[in-house]
């Protein structure tokens, strides 16, 4: 697919896209095999010695727990990016999918979905995760993945729908169209592909948005439970030592800046190669 | 000759205002035999290429095509199909190739891809004999290297060879009537006459029959067999392209060859037909060319029927009554 890797070749070309790019993968890498070469991040080897500052044996010193801040925010990597990776996903094909039945179908179908999209944006989407979040104590993983997921496809699809309708009007759909193309074919083959490029800008950006809301619901208690290490939840613990031990919070706060602006670095770059006017 | 497509008093209506309809076509009939060309011509706006969409049934809405419309493929009713029988002839009975060759080939698919998907649309078969057929096609449509091109992507093509792939894809399912909607104006002069030889050659190999759609009298000059030349949403001259280009009757018909620059002969101002087609809600009783006609007179405010000029001649205009009283056999068809 021609413009898809025109678009990632062109964002790689520009310095903050490669930035970005490159931030981004070293965060991944390290939350892929950090695990391996890093203590157990749960392990509490002396609890009594607690809040031990950076210095050899813990670069990032350790927690009040004297559990080694490192190894939990690699793990805390983990779970953050599997969070915003699965929930995008799922987002940007819920996003696609309505927004191609929508742009391709028209007429009643198209409006009933977009009334729909109009009112799930009416409401803020914090406030639907804090509803439900607040009522469902010690929340799974893969429920929190599917409801920031299926809160977040709204805008998405909007996108999707507005780009289908120009493409509708591409002489290849109208010939596919005349030369007897299945809709199913029409819709995968000619509409998807070609609607690619603002769709990848729009799930890059918002992996940025989803650590940042997982790691706000966790610093509310409400996303991922302890012990499961979170970079929100690491912020939230840390509280109690802000002032005596600062590394505890600072190094998970820097994992959060450091990853949300590396997405949104690579996700800008992309869209100024999607769209160059935006630049 | 066998008869491929029958066209019958074809309308299709849009919303106007206040819950008007306007006819953009509005009683067209044609018939197109086995191995013919039939040349429709007319300005833009004179609903040719509408007429070209509503073989397939591809008006786009808010357009309908009114009932008591006609449309026969052989014995298949085209109107009375839908859903799935309706998509089998589409390409598979009826090819299309538009105007645009930039614009119809998908930038994100090799040529191969496009061609195999217009076979498997309506042919089953192992994708790699799907790849076989697509490189005979190519060969056919007259495209260097097959092979190499097989692999290339749009972008790598010219304007030509573009449309060229674009009539492999409309030949892919072997249909037997060829749709080509202006298939040469967006392309350079010297490439026009290739484009044209290969739908004349394609057209006498395979039997297949061809519409073609343009504005361009020039083309139809030695290319198609018959001309209807289209006005205001109707056919106002119908016949053989010898007879037309012999005896050009209809006074628009005349404009048209008025208009156009010769090349051999005293140089002299072109004579351009006055005004422009009116809009589908703006056309006049009567006669619809009236207002713009030189030779218009009283009649005119009647709508004239389709009227023999000589035999096998047809024109919408009351002059036929003058000059083909003498040849007058049958009363002209009222729309």
């Amino acid at each position: 697919m021609i413009p898809l890797l025109a678009v990632l070749r062109s964002a790689w070309r520009k310095p903050r896209g490669r930035a970005g790019a490159v931030l981004l993968l070293v965060v991944i890498l390290a939350a892929l095999v950090g695990p391996w070469f890093l203590p157990d991040p749960l392990a509490q080897p002396d609890i009594l010695q607690g809040s031990l500052p950076p210095g050899p044996g813990h670069p990032f010193g350790t927690d009040q727990l004297n559990r080694d801040v490192l190894a939990r925010v690699v793990a805390g990597a983990r779970v953050s990016l599997s969070v915003a990776f699965l929930a995008v996903m799922l987002s940007a094909t819920l996003g696609a999918a309505v927004g191609l039945l929508a742009g391709y179908w028209g007429g009643t179908v198209d409006s009933a979905l977009m009334r729909l999209v109009d009112g799930a944006l009416a409401i803020p989407r914090l406030f639907i995760l804090l509803l439900v979040l607040a009522a469902w104590e010690r929340v799974p993983l893969a429920a929190l993945i599917f409801l920031i997921g299926a809160t977040g496809w709204f805008a998405t699809s909007r996108l999707v729908r507005a780009e289908v309708l120009r493409l509708r009007e591409e002489g290849y759909v109208h010939a596919a169209e005349a030369l007897g193309a299945r809709r199913v074919h029409v819709i995968l083959r000619h509409l998807l592909p070609n609607a690619a490029g603002p769709l990848l800008v729009a799930a890059t950006l918002a992996i940025g948005d989803v650590i940042l809301l997982e790691a706000g619901l966790s610093f509310l208690g409400l996303g991922v439970q302890p012990p499961a290490p979170s970079w929100g939840g690491m912020v939230l613990d840390s509280k109690e030592v802000l002032v005596s031990a600062p590394w505890v919070s600072i190094f998970p706060g820097l994992a959060i800046v450091i990853t949300v602006l590396s997405a949104n670095l690579f996700g800008e770059a992309l869209r100024d190669a999607v769209d160059p006017r935006s630049a | 000759m066998s008869r491929v497509l029958e066209v019958e008093n074809l309308k299709i209506s849009f919303p106007g205002g206040d819950h008007t309809r306007v006819y953009p076509v509005d009683g067209v009939s044609f018939q197109l035999e086995r191995g013919q060309t039939l040349a429709l011509v007319g300005e833009s706006g004179c609903g040719k290429s509408l007429t070209s969409l509503a073989l397939l049934q591809l008006v786009p809405p808010p357009g309908r095509i009114e009932t008591g419309s006609v449309i026969r493929l052989g014995d298949t009713d085209v109107l009375a199909l839908q859903g799935e029988a309706l998509r089998r002839i589409r390409g598979r009975r009826i090819g299309m190739i538009f105007q645009d060759p930039m614009t119809s080939l998908n930038p994100v698919f090799t040529v191969e891809d496009q061609i195999v998907e217009g076979i498997l649309a309506h042919f089953k078969m192992a994708r790699a004999k799907a790849r076989e057929r697509a490189l005979q096609l190519l060969q056919e449509v007259g495209i260097p290297d097959p092979e190499q091109r097989l692999k290339a992507y749009p972008h790598q093509l010219s304007g030509g060879m573009r449309q060229r792939v674009m009539i492999a894809i409309a030949l892919a399912a072997e249909p037997e009537i060829l749709v080509a909607d202006e298939p040469t104006t967006a392309l350079d002069v010297t490439v026009q006459a290739q484009i044209l030889e290969v739908l004349d050659r394609l057209r006498t190999s395979r039997g297949m029959a061809v519409l073609l759609i343009t504005h361009d009298l020039g083309i139809v000059a030695g290319r198609a067999d018959r001309v209807a030349v289209m006005y205001a949403g109707q056919i106002i001259e119908e016949t053989s392209t010898g007879r037309l280009f012999a005896n050009p009757s209809h006074p628009y018909t005349q404009g048209l060859f008025a208009s156009v620059p010769r090349i051999t002969g005293p140089l002299k101002r072109l004579n351009p037909i006055r005004g422009s087609v009116p809009a589908p809600a703006a056309w006049p009783s009567g006669c619809r060319f009236r207002p713009r006609c030189p030779k218009a007179f009283d009649k005119s405010e009647l709508e004239p029927p389709l009227l023999p000029v000589e035999p096998d001649h047809l024109m919408r205009c009351w002059l036929a009554e003058q000059q083909g009283a003498g040849t007058r056999q049958e009363p002209g068809t009222k729309s």
